[in-house]
């Protein structure tokens, strides 16, 4: 599959523009996802389907850039309806986004239905619209996408520190002089160019996915806003390159799933293994505390039980220790380790005493819990309750 | 109208009031892109339970879409409760990415079979009335229209039996859980009826037109009324009325049923926007004109009543001064004051405003409405 | 009487939501140097005023004027510290990044900010004691270190003005004490600083001056002047009990 990209031209065309609309909508969806307006997202994909059906009926055109403004169109007119009706009625967004893209989407079939029925036989199939066919590109829709997503990273650029403290604190940006409305109404703009460019790819029903899955995959790895952005930006081309050719070298599979499917395994990956956040350093983390907190537990039952005879280095048998331990996990792991840790000792077979160190860890683990050993009688007792 | 037009009209009404029902309860607990999620993300389930039994009207189907859905909510909660990625995020993720599943499923294996992706969001209602249900030679009509009526009524039963409970646990799930009516347990049986409403009616009208009776019609019952069992008849009521305009509007115009009866629901909502009493846009705009004058006569009581008998007085009670201090145009300051003498809340002492006994009381009303 | 001599002008502020008013008809003057702290019950609109001041929401009347001109030409002298919880702190950004916005005004369209304008931003979080937070990320801090950020971003802006929603809100005792002598630090400076407060307890302790507001202005002055058992009743209705424990507590009674 790979010469193919480097032998044939349609597939190296087909590549290359589903890796710019994934870059583009993955990395413009980074704002989107801050902003807390992924299902916008899906609500103007969903609107953007009359707009597109309308737009072809019109013109009789399939390039991209007029189907793009019929879908920016009705993206925009979606977007409008939407926070309007939530500012001037007791109507919630979910339930104006849900609204806007089942209505929209449904006025969308009904043209549909008109345009299958011209004569001039030379339309695209629903399921382009629906599911994207990045096969259907041809070199002019790639350079058209270049030039429109090029234009949307140089403004990026441009008013990158704007976007940032409208993303963040619009209401502080406010107070300092900078004019918010203006910044917002930008990334609106840009807002709804991401979802348009990236509908060929994926079509209308699955583009939320693309505009969110590779920014939510990119900040689990970064705590920066800009590497987020360019992360966003590889992991959306990668994921539409892939969707890309897997469906157009004889699969006949529809490439918006694909190119969705993609997306989502970054997703899962980066959820599961990105270092810090990711859930498996948090399992690991939360398992090795679980595992400290059991030895101390362990550690201070020993001195518990020590500390009712003269010495500290008593030796006390396991099956007591193991009574007095985690019902589950018991005592044997957590001795063990301690005992490789120089903190206790095996007496005989079956029995254990604390060591010197043992001793000054209880003092240090009590001194640390406590503040300075502000307890004093009934220790134990506290220690017990607090592991 | 033929047998099959009827027979068309009744699944759709089936469907509409099957998901009204739940729908309520999902605009109320803010939860209204749920039904848009499962609505999608029961097609890998669907097409799991039929790769299972090889036959597409089995129960069996609605109980893989049921499992699906509730994976969906499930799948949500878990994505967000890491806190990872925010809940908004989560569902755009989880159900287009299910859905995906299901589509390349039927792409791949199931090519050739009536499972086709473009009917799973469009549906064809057109063809309902030619699948039947024969039971021994007794025809008991469209499977579609037995299978909505049975999931309506299993809708209706649960929320009769539950009101309460329901109503309590949308409105305050803390204290509905310290009663112990156990709002999870709820909340998970209420997805779960949206589930099987959804897959029920998905292969009649698309997961689109479920979305759009599950949020549409609800919505303006909320618009209309404060009482929940009001907004329950009302969403059934405007579901049935789109469900009927659109059938007749698709016929007159040969156009998809599904499309026009969506945007049946949409112009039912814009309408309702713009003249619901008291809520709609057309009241609220005329709201506003009538107590612009109120709430400015109500503002220069108070004006005057803050400054009276205070050292500042003889020059903030002043007709010329409110024009300044209330930023109001000249032209609209005399208006008000006079509107003010007229309505006897004021009295006008040569350019000198003193209030009376009526202004005093409304400047003192209105401070404590406040 | 002479305007210009006021750090905050307030005149007759009026804020209505749709028809519902929430600030009837405020004057407020707020002498240069001063610490005011502005306090009422929940629902008093104190946050309302401090953005009805900051033009965050527009008012139905009146005006505000800053050092004796409008704030809309005045913008550059104030500061603002927005409520914690105003924001998204597991946003992708580090502290020293948050304190740099602060600079963002100044900035203009378009310019990055510099190594300068970096020194500037951590000269700020040492006055609050969290330059060694520098580049942590900010889903990391605890709710006194958020706090501590947002007055750093704050300080940069060198206002002569500071307004401030409920600073010590869910704050720890070192970042109490932290933030109130940084308070002190900026009125020894001769700025002005308007505190939204809940504590009615610290407010003879930490502040000069108080504003009692519950939609109406109640009363503003001196704190000893103005923070009366008799107001205190009048601003949170009649909970009098309440008011008297209070009074006890923060032993303006015994003064």
């Amino acid at each position: 599959m790979l010469e193919l990209l480097f032998t044939d031209y349609t597939i190296r065309t087909v590549a290359l523009g589903a890796a710019i609309l994934g870059c583009v909508s993955g990395a413009l969806g980074t704002f989107a996802v801050l902003r807390e307006q992924s299902l916008l997202g899906d609500a103007v994909s969903h609107a953007a389907l009359p707009g597109i059906v309308l737009a072809y009926m019109l013109t009789s055109s399939k390039a991209s850039i007029v189907l793009m403004l019929g879908a920016g169109v009705f993206g925009a007119l979606a977007t409008g309806l939407v926070l309007s009706v939530t500012s001037q009625t007791r109507i919630k967004f979910d339930t104006a986004l849900g609204i806007a893209l089942s209505v929209f989407f449904g006025f969308g079939l009904v043209l549909l239905t008109f345009m299958q029925k011209r004569p001039d036989a030379n339309q695209a199939g629903l399921e382009t619209f629906l599911f994207g066919q990045a096969a259907a590109l041809v070199s002019s829709d790639v350079i058209t996408m270049a030039v429109i997503g090029l234009c949307a990273m140089i403004v990026t650029a441009f008013f990158w520190k704007e976007f940032k403290i409208a993303s963040f604190d619009p209401d502080f940006g406010k107070t300092l002089g900078l004019r918010m409305n203006f910044v917002q109404g930008v990334l609106m703009v840009l807002f709804v160019l991401a979802i348009v460019i990236g509908l060929e790819a994926v079509g209308v029903v699955l583009m939320s996915a693309l505009l969110i899955g590779p920014a939510a995959a990119a900040r689990q790895w970064t705590d920066r806003l800009s590497l987020m952005f360019v992360l966003a930006a590889i992991i959306g081309a990668a994921s539409g390159v892939t969707g890309a050719l897997i469906s157009s070298t004889g699969s006949a599979l529809p490439t918006g799933p694909i190119i969705v499917l993609c997306a989502g395994v970054f997703v899962a990956i980066s959820l599961l293994f990105a270092p810090r956040r990711g859930l498996t350093w948090r399992w690991l983390r939360e398992w090795r505390n679980g595992h400290r907190l059991r030895m101390e537990a362990v550690l201070l039952d020993l001195y518990a039980l020590a500390s009712q005879h003269e010495r500290p280095d008593y030796p006390h048998e396991a099956a007591v220790l193991d009574l007095m331990a985690h019902p589950i996990t018991g005592s044997a792991r957590s001795l063990t380790a301690l005992e490789d840790r120089g903190l206790v000792a095996r007496v005989g077979e079956t029995q254990w005493s604390l060591t010197q160190a043992g001793v000054a860890r209880v003092d240090a683990i009590v001194a640390d819990r406590f503040e300075g050993g502000a307890m004093h009688g009934g220790k134990s007792v506290a220690i017990r309750h607090d592991t | 109208m033929t047998p099959e037009q009827i027979e068309i009209q009744l699944v759709a009404c089936a469907v509409a009031a099957a998901c009204a029902m739940p729908g309520v309860f999902l605009i109320l607990r803010k939860m209204a892109m749920m039904s848009d999620a499962i609505s999608h993300a029961i097609l890998p389930g669907i097409v799991l339970a039929f790769f299972a039994v090889g036959e597409l009207h089995s129960p069996w189907l609605i109980a893989g879409a049921a499992v699906a859905g509730l994976a969906t909510v499930v799948l949500v909660e878990s994505i967000s409760s890491t806190r990872l990625v925010k809940e908004d995020a989560a569902i755009g993720l989880v159900f287009p990415v299910l859905f995906s599943v299901g589509v390349l499923l039927i792409a791949k294996f199931a090519g050739d079979i009536h499972l086709d992706t473009d009917a799973v969001l469009t549906g064809e209602l057109a063809f309902a009335p030619f699948d039947r249900l024969t039971i021994g030679g007794v025809d008991f009509g469209p499977k579609s229209l037995v299978t909505m009526l049975t999931i309506g009524f299993v809708n209706a039963v649960f929320i009769a039996t539950f009101y309460k409970e329901l109503k309590l646990a949308t409105f305050d799930a803390g204290m509905a859980a310290s009663l112990g009516f156990a709002p999870v347990v709820l909340h998970y049986v209420l997805m779960a009826l949206v589930s099987i409403t959804a897959v029920g009616a998905f292969d009649a009208v698309g997961s689109i037109l479920v979305v759009a009776f599950m949020i549409g019609p609800p919505a303006c019952g909320y618009l209309l009324t404060d009482r929940l069992s009001t907004m329950m008849l009302i969403s059934v009521g405007f579901g049935l009325l789109s469900a009927i305009s659109g059938y007749w509007v698709a016929h007159a115009l040969d156009a998809s049923i599904a499309g026009c009866m969506a945007s049946a629901v949409g112009v039912l909502f814009l309408v309702t926007v713009a003249v619901a009493p008291g809520r709609g846009l057309l009241s609220v705009v005329r709201r506003q004109s009538r107590q612009r004058w109120a709430f400015a006569e109500k503002m220069l009581a108070i004006h005057l009543k803050q400054h009276e008998g205070l050292p500042e007085e003889a020059r903030e009670n002043r007709a010329a001064h409110l024009q300044e201090h209330l930023r109001w145009e000249a032209e609209f300051a005399r208006s008000v004051v006079r509107r003010a003498v007229e309505d006897g809340f004021v009295e006008d002492d040569a350019g000198f405003l003193h209030l009376t006994k009526a202004g005093r009381v409304l400047a003192s009303e209105t401070v404590v409405d406040a | 009487m002479s305007d210009a001599g006021f750090a905050v002008d307030v005149r007759d502020v009026t804020v209505a939501y749709r028809e519902k008013p929430v600030l009837w008809d405020i004057d407020l003057e707020v002498a240069p140097g001063v610490l005011m702290a502005v306090v009422g019950p929940n629902g008093a609109g104190k946050t309302t005023l401090i953005k009805a001041i900051l033009g965050l929401i527009k008012p139905a009347a009146g005006e505000v004027l800053i050092h004796g001109r409008p704030y809309s030409q005045q913008r550059h002298r104030v500061a603002y510290v927005p409520q914690r919880g105003s924001v998204d702190w597991d946003f992708p950004t580090n502290v020293l990044d948050v304190v740099t916005m602060g600079l963002y005004g100044k900035l203009g369209w378009v310019r990055r900010p510099t190594k300068q304008h970096k020194a500037v931003a951590l000269e700020a979080l040492r006055k609050v004691n969290m330059e060694a937070f520098a580049s942590r990320q900010i889903s990391q801090l605890s709710g006194g270190q958020q706090q501590r950020v947002f007055l750093a971003r704050a300080l940069v802006q060198e206002a002569d003005v500071y307004f401030m929603d409920e600073p010590f809100q869910g704050v720890d005792a070192v970042t109490e004490r932290s933030i109130i002598e940084l308070l002190r630090a900026l009125r020894a400076e001769g700025k002005t600083v308007v505190v939204v407060h809940h504590d009615l307890q610290t407010v003879p302790e930490y502040f000069d001056s108080v504003l009692l507001l519950n939609v109406r202005r109640i009363a503003s002055g001196p704190v000893e002047d103005v923070f009366t058992e008799e107001n205190l009743r009048v601003t949170y209705g009649g909970r009098v009990g309440f008011v008297k424990f209070v009074r006890q507590q923060s032993g303006v009674d015994n003064a």
